[in-house]
């Protein structure tokens, strides 16, 4: 289903801070920003709140851990009990290298997991690009455009128009 | 608002660069015809691989029996070279994951290829402990996993099978951060790329876009991944060297093996980071963004990793004498004295005395220097896992199978192929890839590029012009004589919200007096001179909104004066029409 979007586009990212500030005071609802590398001090701006990637983090590391130390515990106490070196079985300090690296490898496979899944991105997955050059050089200030009247489009448009430094307005079919 | 830098800072980003000019210089190797260099360099490397391949295959096919181990010496150059590529592996994660979390600005410039080196250092290092087992086939008997003979386990409280774990998880974990780093600048190669080559990029860009949620997002996994990949790169190399420490050999058996890996592999890691950015960024024109500074920071963590591992080497000749145990003195005596005694003085003069010349600063910043020490320093890494692996083997406690080891060509070429296969994969990596994190170098542009920090920057009034009107600026030749002055106080307070030309800063030594501008009086001339204002044509420049602000911030003394016509007497006083100017003056009002 096709989507309208108008968009700015802005060559600095202190060009596009100020306009979604004045978007903020024109109470108008922003509908996304993109630019080419992440800029700092604009997700307060938008209401975004902080991600919650290190939960993924925690948790994914815990079953790593859980998963060494368990599992390393029930094969050589349980499972086929062998006495290396004169060590008891269940010889804890000799578990901690493998559960450290296990405890990492879970937390990085399954945060990345969380994050590549959350933002809906993966091999082959092709996302509407509003404008080639926002991986280069240029900062988008979009608004969601569907369904509005020639009357409330002009509203964003002129907003648009309205903003300082304003390169270029577009209005765009994803 | 660019961002506060303290002025000592020194820029990383030459040449006045735009955000897409950082673009257009980064991408665009990978989008043209390979220059003859890179052509060179890839026939190389495919003959080193061909040859190795085919000792490789040689080793395969008639079994380990082709190298020269024998009974007293098990492990020889397939271990030493195992060691010294899995140290090498280490600078690519110390300076995405450490230098991030110390936020050193610096590692943006070389931490893609970095990583890339470090991936690449690793499969040449997995190599070995493979192919040394002699029968490779087998190799998947080292992973635990439910299977018929019981299951018999794989022995947990090995730590041969430790550094399985490690070297897999620090593979692993490495390559998920170097791709995710990767994900945004592959999505611009995308949109600068059309037909087939956009269809790959986009499948291998992941659907990016850079909306602020992802970037939040990538930001937040970057530095929780750098948080985890910094005890585990530390863990690698400690767990390398339980493979000796936990043994009960003399020369081996010493705790202080972990802490001085981990040195070591940093330093070497360093070097060869060093060696090949020093190719790339020249080969490639990216001298703008790999810049002596970048150079000169990693010869200051070569001179200290260098240090520290030559205050080991000292640290482990002082414990053996002093702990009075024969066995251990005579393994240290054997290694400067005995039958190895060359590979002894190779290490010694090449790790501890040849990076002590990066104390003087000149050679730290000389490229000449810096290859060619790089080089020395990998070569001396390469003969202290030499050192310490056969030497120490080839005298045991056992006088009668005492022995001498020197590899066959077989050995050589097997190593000979490590170089050919992480050459070929780095010259892909070159074409098919960024080698510079476009996104992060763009994200430190405002703090660190050259027209906003150090001696040739630009004293920006305020941030919100276009950055076409910084370019123009590059062509300003008023500007080339600019120095910094303190006008950033003021400046950075009153951006945004005043409407203002860019002011053009001129050393005190061209200065004005603007006393001649009805109105201004010493006071007032020396705030506007903190502001950056020193000449009649600078203020006739200048927005009265702005003269208005620097009074104001002066305080209500200065208030009540009005600057309305101060620019328009300045302009009158910059183009030498002073009988205009006095006849104005005398119809002025104290410059009202």
């Amino acid at each position: 289903m096709a989507k309208d979007i108008i968009f700015g586009l802005y060559n600095d990212e202190e060009h596009l801070m100020a306009a979604v500030d004045k978007a903020n005071e024109a109470g108008l609802d922003i509908w996304n920003v993109y630019t080419p590398f992440p800029v700092h001090g604009l997700d307060p701006k938008l209401g975004l709140s902080e991600s919650r990637l290190h939960i993924a983090g925690f948790v994914f590391g815990m079953m790593g851990t859980l998963t060494a130390f368990l599992g390393m515990t029930w094969i050589f106490t349980r499972d086929w009990p062998i006495i290396f070196g004169g060590k008891p079985y269940w010889s804890v300090p000799a578990f901690i290298p493998i559960t450290f690296e296990l405890t990492v490898l879970f937390a990085s496979i399954g945060m990345v997991v969380v994050f590549y899944t959350v933002c809906g991105l993966g091999p082959g997955v092709t996302n509407p690009v509003l404008d080639d050059r926002i991986t280069d050089d240029k900062f988008c200030l979009a608004f969601d455009a569907n369904g509005l009247s020639d009357s409330e489009l002009d509203k964003y448009r002129d907003f648009l128009n309205g903003t300082r430094h304003i390169a270029e307005v577009h209005l765009k079919s994803i | 608002m660019s961002a506060v830098v303290a002025k000592v800072r020194k820029p990383l980003i030459e040449g006045y660069k735009t955000y897409h000019d950082i673009t257009e210089d980064i991408c665009s190797p990978t989008e043209k015809v390979p220059n003859i260099w890179w052509i060179v360099g890839m026939v190389a490397s495919l003959s080193l691989l061909a040859f190795g391949g085919f000792c490789l295959l040689y080793t395969i096919w008639f079994g380990i029996g082709t190298w020269n181990l024998n009974r007293t010496i098990g492990w020889g150059w397939d271990i030493t070279n195992f060691v010294w590529w899995i140290g090498i592996g280490h600078a690519g994660t110390l300076i995405s994951a450490i230098l991030l979390l110390f936020r050193q600005k610096w590692r943006t410039g070389v931490n893609r290829a970095a990583e890339a080196m470090t991936i690449f250092a690793v499969i040449c290092a997995a190599m070995f402990p493979g192919i040394h087992t002699g029968r490779p086939w087998f190799d998947w008997f080292m992973f635990p996993y439910p299977n018929t003979r019981g299951p018999l386990w794989v022995n947990f409280n090995s730590p041969l099978l430790w550094d399985l774990f490690a070297i897999s998880t620090y593979f692993t974990v490495s390559l998920l951060f170097w791709y995710t780093g990767l994900v945004p600048d592959l999505a611009t190669l995308r949109d600068r790329s059309t037909g087939m080559r956009k269809k790959i990029y986009n499948f291998f860009s992941f659907g990016w876009t850079g909306a602020a949620k992802h970037w939040q997002r990538w930001e937040s996994l970057s530095l929780i991944l750098a948080g985890l990949a910094t005890p585990l790169v530390l863990s690698v190399h400690t767990i390398v060297s339980f493979d000796f420490a936990t043994s009960v050999i003399p020369g081996w058996h010493t705790t202080i093996f972990p802490p001085y890996f981990v040195a070591g592999a940093i330093f070497s890691g360093f070097a060869m980071v060093l060696t090949l950015m020093l190719i790339t960024r020249k080969v490639l024109k990216l001298e703008e963004y790999i810049t002596l500074e970048h150079i000169e920071s990693m010869n200051k963590i070569i001179l200290l990793t260098g240090t520290i591992v030559g205050v080991a080497y000292l640290t482990e000749l002082f414990i053996a004498w002093y702990s009075g145990y024969v066995y251990e003195q005579f393994a240290f005596y054997n290694r400067a004295l005995g039958p190895y005694w060359w590979s002894y003085f190779a290490m010694m003069s090449c790790n501890v005395l040849s990076p002590q010349f990066f104390w003087f600063k000149k050679i730290r910043r000389s490229i000449v220097w810096t290859f060619v020490l790089s080089i020395v320093v990998n070569i001396g890494m390469w003969f202290e896992r030499f050192v310490i692996i056969a030497t120490t083997l080839a005298r045991d406690y056992l006088p009668s199978s005492w022995s001498y080891y020197s590899p066959t060509w077989v050995e050589v070429g097997v190593y000979i192929l490590t170089f050919g296969l992480f050459m070929t994969l780095f010259l892909i990596f070159c074409r098919v890839a960024p080698v510079i994190a476009v996104a992060e170098v763009k994200s430190i542009l405002k703090s660190s590029g050259d027209q906003y920090v150090g001696p040739n920057a630009k004293e920006h009034h305020h941030d919100d012009h276009h950055q076409d009107e910084t370019i123009a600026a590059k062509v300003d030749d008023v500007a080339e004589d600019t120095t910094y002055s303190s006008s950033s106080g003021v400046s950075a307070e009153t951006d945004t919200q005043t409407e203002t030309e860019e002011v053009v800063v001129a050393p005190p030594s061209a200065k004005d007096d603007l006393k001649k501008v009805e109105g201004i009086g010493p006071k007032i001339e020396g705030l506007l001179n903190d502001a950056g204002i020193y000449t009649w044509r600078q203020l006739a420049n200048t927005k009265v909104e702005f003269i208005k602000e620097v009074l104001d911030k002066a305080g209500p003394r200065y208030r009540i004066h009005d600057p309305g016509t101060w620019p328009k007497q300045a302009e009158m006083a910059a183009d030498g029409l002073w009988d205009e100017l006095k006849k104005w003056q005398d119809e002025l009002d104290g410059g009202k």
